[in-house]
């Protein structure tokens, strides 16, 4: 029998079921942190975003304690987290790291305590692993649709403001003179950022998100000259990595005689990968555009 | 005389509580480039924070082409103070100056050949065609000025408003800005006004002084309130006014000590000093 996967030296890849739902929910993770995560890099918003993604992992510990949907569990709790740091005053330079990671500290606290009650009141065994770091291969497939919904959100929120959140990452000023309301794009901002970090969490894991939120639009900002080419190009970084995670974990099994990898390992090594080779890239093209040094005039000697 | 484009009457703005502009009134007209001097903490800021419709004012009128302000956005271009664009910032000029034409709109921009004309226009005129297609970070500190200026302007406004723009700007960018305001303001007839700290690399161009102390503003021609005494006894620090030729220059006063004139003749220089 004839099929991609045999191609890609991974019989049976592309009919097994697991591999479909992670591959579908892989690349709306990849996705959506590609958009989300240019405006993140751009406005210097890293560490909030990955504090966000940490914190989210005390809604997936939820998740399990109550019966729900980990998605939901995890974008509740990166909600709550968000609101509470633009509460708690995110604006002020020194401030915004203090308050982030007063945040990020209390959040994994309860984190510490909702895996502890997962463990001793329900029968659930991994829940930990797979919710700090995710399982691609675990997730079922009645998640699909709730990951392509909440992603679709984040496409159309950021597609209806991209130009006044463009904007006002350049300069608040600017916006608010052109009568952009800094208060409306910094919430949609918020509730589109929490989504991302939801759909990111479910895929990789709570701990792990960062690294997709932030490493494919980090790379991508460094090889692009326009705000769409960079979101194309993490949206490509992304994809080629989740992708690229997943085919390898599937074939690690084979590699490592029946002991498969976590894709999430995969995923993140590759999003690494990527981000040096595009960092280097940079280097090398930017001593091309600066070849010289400047001297003093009349100091030759 | 034609209407003014800014009209300010008995403009009064509270920060907190605290008075910082009271009763503040003047006139702006086509073509005018009018420096707002003060001192740090007279309300220049705050002056311009109103006037951009960005803080509310207590009690007053600002008027823009016959419209209160905030009403036509349009009609006001604004350049703020310093922007930091990092290195890497994936934002071409290009990019900054159509933002400014169309960064309020809903939806992702779509293709339009007039956009594109009017954002060459007007990299044109603030003279950074040849650096349209870097990104912002890469620039100068006058470049990413300029940058600034044709974001400002696409939207052809009839009212810029500058933010110390000659801050962080050596000699050459200084002077190389001041003439293209002193240009834009005559062949585009907008009407301008700049916060300066130092009035000097301006005198060339500007045609008005609105001096802001104490919240209170005195305003007048150049050839009204560039004048040693006036200039005295509006700083309320000893000041000349040194005329050059064409070039005039406003010099503070060397600080003196009560008693101590140091007369000619006593001046050592360091060689014999030794």
């Amino acid at each position: 029998m004839w099929s991609f996967g045999a191609l890609l030296g991974n019989p049976g890849f592309f009919s097994s079921g697991p591999v479909q739902t992670a591959l579908i929910v892989g690349a709306c993770a990849a996705l959506v942190s590609a958009v989300i995560g240019v405006f993140s890099v751009w406005r210097g918003n890293a560490f909030a975003g990955h504090a966000l993604a940490d914190v989210s992992s005390a809604g997936g510990a939820v998740s399990f304690l109550l019966g729900i949907s980990p998605l939901l569990g995890f974008l509740g709790m990166a909600w709550i987290a968000a609101f509470s740091m633009e509460f708690l005053g995110i604006r002020i330079g020194r401030e915004r790291d203090l308050t982030t990671g007063i945040v990020l500290g209390a959040g994994l606290g309860l984190s510490a305590l909702f895996l502890y009650l997962d463990v001793t009141t329900t029968s659930t065994t991994g829940a930990a692993v797979s919710v700090m770091f995710g399982s691609l291969f675990a997730i079922p497939q009645s998640l699909i649709t709730p990951a392509l919904a909440a992603s679709g959100s984040v496409f159309l929120l950021v597609g209806l403001f991209y130009r006044p959140m463009m904007l006002a990452a350049v300069d608040p000023d600017l916006a608010a003179v052109r009568g952009v309301s800094l208060r409306w794009v910094g919430l949609l901002q918020l509730l589109a950022l929490g989504l991302a970090v939801a759909v990111c969490a479910l895929a990789i894991g709570a701990v792990l998100a960062t690294a997709l939120l932030i490493g494919p639009a980090g790379a991508a900002i460094r090889l692009s000259r326009r705000p769409g080419q960079a979101i194309l190009w993490a949206m490509v970084i992304g994809l080629t990595a989740v992708w690229g995670g997943i085919w390898m974990a599937y074939a690690s099994y084979y590699w490592f005689s029946g002991n498969a990898w976590p894709v999430s390992f995969f995923v993140v090594a590759l999003v690494f990968l990527f981000y040096l080779a595009a960092v280097l890239f940079a280097k090398v093209a930017g001593l091309a555009a600066h070849p010289k040094p400047v001297t003093w005039p009349h100091c030759e000697t | 005389m034609q209407d003014p484009i800014l009209s300010v009457a008995h403009l009064s703005v509270d920060l907190g509580g605290r008075g910082i502009l009271r009763d503040v009134s003047f006139d702006l007209h086509p073509g005018q480039l009018c420096a707002l001097i003060g001192e740090n903490g007279a309300g220049k800021t705050t002056l311009l924070r109103s006037l951009l419709g960005l803080t509310p004012h207590r009690a007053g009128q600002v008027w823009i082409e016959g419209v209160p302000v905030g009403q036509r956005r349009i009609l006001v271009g604004y350049v703020p103070q310093k922007i930091v664009f990092d290195v890497d910032v994936p934002l071409r000029t290009r990019d900054l100056v159509q933002l400014g034409l169309d960064g309020h709109r809903l939806g992702l921009p779509l293709f339009s050949s007039g956009k594109k004309t009017m954002v060459d226009q007007a990299l044109q005129m603030v003279g950074a065609e040849a650096f349209a297609d870097q990104r912002v970070g890469e620039l100068s500190g006058g470049q990413q000025q300029r940058a600034v200026i044709a974001h400002a302007l696409v939207r052809q406004p009839r009212l810029l408003i500058l933010d110390e723009p000659l801050a962080n700007l050596d000699f050459r960018s200084a002077n190389a800005l001041v003439a293209l305001l002193g240009t834009l303001a005559r062949t585009q007839r907008i009407a301008m006004l700049v916060t300066a700290h130092d009035m000097n690399p301006l005198l060339p161009v500007m045609d008005r002084l609105i001096y802001l102390v104490g919240g209170q503003v005195a305003t007048g021609s150049v050839e009204e309130v560039v004048q040693s005494e006036v200039l005295s006894k509006l700083y309320g620090y000893p000041v000349t006014v040194l005329r050059h030729g064409q070039r005039v220059l406003v010099l503070p006063d060397a600080a003196v000590e009560p008693s101590g004139v140091i007369a000619a003749g006593q001046v050592s220089s360091p060689e014999k000093a030794n």
